[in-house]
């Protein structure tokens, strides 16, 4: 007898949602995405992976990990942008060495990128699956994904001052579980005018002179909720408005269109592209200083090399524009407690500024 | 017309294309000066201006930077994105000149940018560093053609010199990683210095011939997509059945290498294969010793074929 294939993924913040449903309704598997990120998956992909490579790389790895562990036998991986186009096979090599038995595939590499070439493969694993239906629940995904942008955008702005502590979080989860259950792009939009009109009835107080921070920063980690909900979580009970960039919807569809635009912003800092995200987050930088932010943290994890290349940049932009900046490197033994204590810092000097600031007016 | 003296750091690309870059300005009647070999000062310096996550071999190149601005009126800052179609380079290349050009404010800065599928390639950016500088097309366009010529004969003369010590009865060893590390005077040399005391044969990466580089590679790694890093892999298929052991020379953290290097230790295991990382704190002594007993198993290996081919 065939065994049951249940295809596994790894974790990229809540965007599993959207995944497992586009998994769902093109293959007509069992989709079971990766047991949520704890300290046992970090400490399992630590022990398996290379050294000095970047976090995200040692999270999949712990997440594929314990797919495998929990029954999966299918594992997809994707891939593009700097170091992340290579994982895929790496990974693939130290699950075999780990005597796993699985099928692998890689949706998307470096050398070969694009909608097709993601069709091809999913091709391989059921091959009667129509082109008319990839489109269709393709777009309908997308869309999906940038409603779900446009949610975490309001709520970002708005969870520290919620009146009634969780209620935010909650109707999240509420709305990203409705969205599981969709159907038709109508159907979709209906759901999300539903909760975007229960978001806006949400009570919360904001004072009119709050604090407002921009995160910036490698895009794993700050899509990543265990490594940045606790830091968002932490600024929300500080009350802070939040500002974050990057999201799914940027990085598959504005970056392209937004990079000259953002070139042109800072020509006196960069006349070119650093790779990844570095030259976004040195434009980033002047925007939130242009838009009279009190102040900018950015994370990346332990060994980015694009965010390390761009940082000295990123110093000096808000040394020249006078806005403070706090840096955050995610490392394996990275302990909340320390973020903690920094962070508090940070917002003591942020009040001070603004205290002095208003006493000056 | 006043005389024009261009710096260029002895470190990263250098070791690439020094040839190339050398004969150019010489063609065009420019000075070059090429700063010191790296020496632990170098390194002191150029910590300072990166944060201390940034990989050795970029703190160097600061290092070398600093040391010739008080030397040239321009330092040469090359940035490659891109060398071949649907490949990469690490991003530290692609964000060097606008690094230099932000560490450094106020330093004149001559660069030229590679990007191929763009249609910016080597040629048309010396171009530009010629036009720049107020020389006549035709005399850059010949200074190219020269400087083109002298890199593709020195190539071929070290890839035949290369062929003649694989044929040697010692034990042969290739050094494997990228250029700027083998032959640099604070990572690489300790190594190659070493064994060249214990008589043994120095096999180089970076002096193997290109020519079967994408079906050698494919054996080890199909996706990988970081030139230099495809050019080593391909290097450490090709020699793997010549050479007694192979030597991975890394510095930490260095991004393609992390992944690149973790592959060929999983797929290459027919071979002794030792894994150095140099860091700023680590020391020749601990070095020596590691060294010392790889060549040892080496050694014993190597004896003990010999006896069993005897009997």
């Amino acid at each position: 007898m065939k065994s049951k294939e249940i295809i596994s993924f790894p974790h990229l913040g809540d965007y599993y949602i959207p995944i497992t449903f586009v998994l769902k309704k093109l293959l007509k598997m069992e989709v079971k995405p990766a047991p949520p990120i704890t300290n046992k998956t970090i400490e399992l992909g630590i022990k398996n992976s290379p050294d000095f490579v970047c976090i995200p790389f040692k999270y999949n790895l712990g997440n594929l990990i314990e797919a495998l562990e929990s029954g999966s036998t299918i594992l997809v991986q994707a891939g593009g942008g700097c170091r992340y186009g290579y994982y895929a096979e790496v990974q693939e090599q130290i699950l075999k060495d780990l005597g796993y038995n699985f099928k692998w595939y890689t949706l998307l590499n470096q050398k070969y990128n694009g909608p097709i070439y993601m069709y091809k493969t999913l091709k391989k694993i059921k091959p009667h699956l129509s082109i008319f239906k990839y489109i269709y629940y393709g777009l309908l995904t997308i869309l999906m994904i940038w409603y779900m942008d446009k949610i975490d955008k309001k709520i970002r702005s708005n969870i520290g001052f919620e009146k009634k502590k969780g209620s935010h979080q909650k109707l999240k989860k509420e709305m990203l579980h409705a969205f599981e259950e969709i159907h038709t792009f109508s159907g979709l939009s209906r759901k999300y005018f539903k909760y975007k009109h229960k978001f806006n009835l949400l009570k919360t107080d904001k004072p009119k002179n709050c604090l407002k921070v921009g995160i910036i920063g490698e895009l794993y980690t700050s899509m990543e909720p265990f490594s940045s909900y606790f830091l968002e979580c932490e600024l929300a009970s500080l009350h802070i408005e939040i500002k974050r960039f990057t999201n799914l919807t940027y990085l598959l569809f504005q970056k392209k269109q937004q990079e000259k635009k953002l070139l042109k912003l800072i020509p006196k800092y960069c006349k070119y592209t650093i790779g990844a995200d570095g030259m976004d987050n040195i434009a980033r930088c002047q925007i939130l200083a242009n838009e009279h932010y009190d102040g900018i943290i950015h994370i990346k994890p332990f060994g980015c090399t694009p965010e390390i290349g761009a940082m000295p940049i990123i110093d000096k932009i808000c040394h020249d524009n006078n806005i403070p900046i706090i840096y955050f490197s995610f490392d394996s033994n990275t302990s909340e407690v320390g973020i903690k204590t920094r962070l508090e810092a940070f917002y003591d000097m942020l009040n001070m500024r603004k205290g002095k600031e208003n006493k000056n007016e | 017309m006043q005389k024009i003296i261009v710096g260029i750091p002895r470190a990263l690309l250098y070791y690439k294309y020094h040839i190339l870059w050398e004969t150019f300005f010489k063609e065009l009647g420019i000075t070059t000066i090429t700063s010191n070999s790296s020496t632990k000062e170098t390194l002191e310096i150029g910590r300072r201006f990166l944060i201390d996550e940034a990989c050795l071999s970029m703190k160097l190149y600061m290092g070398h930077v600093k040391q010739l601005l008080p030397l040239c009126d321009y330092v040469l800052v090359p940035r490659i994105i891109c060398l071949k179609k649907k490949e990469k380079l690490c991003t530290n290349f692609s964000a060097l000149y606008d690094l230099v050009h932000n560490l450094f404010p106020d330093t004149k800065l001559l660069h030229y940018n590679i990007d191929v599928p763009n249609q910016e390639t080597e040629f048309f950016g010396l171009l530009h560093i010629g036009l720049q500088l107020g020389f006549p097309y035709i005399k850059i366009v010949k200074a190219y053609h020269l400087a083109k010529q002298k890199e593709l004969a020195e190539t071929s003369i070290s890839i035949k010199k290369q062929t003649v010590s694989l044929k040697s009865n010692n034990i042969k060893i290739l050094l494997a990683g990228h250029p700027y590390n083998l032959h640099d005077k604070l990572i690489g040399a300790n190594i190659s210095n070493y064994l060249e005391r214990e008589n043994i044969k120095i096999i180089y990466s970076d002096k193997y011939d290109l020519k079967d580089m994408n079906k050698d590679c494919n054996h080890l790694s199909k996706n990988i997509y970081w030139t230099y890093n495809r050019e080593i892999m391909a290097s450490l298929w090709h020699y793997q059945s010549a050479v007694d052991g192979i030597i991975l020379i890394t510095t930490f953290p260095c991004g393609p290498d992390s992944l690149a290097n973790e592959m060929c230790l999983r797929k290459l295991k027919n071979i002794p294969i030792l894994n150095i990382i140099v860091d700023e704190l680590s020391s020749e002594t601990g070095l020596i010793t590691r060294l010392e007993s790889f060549i040892d198993i080496i050694k014993q290996k190597k004896e003990l074929y010999e006896k069993q081919g005897n009997n």
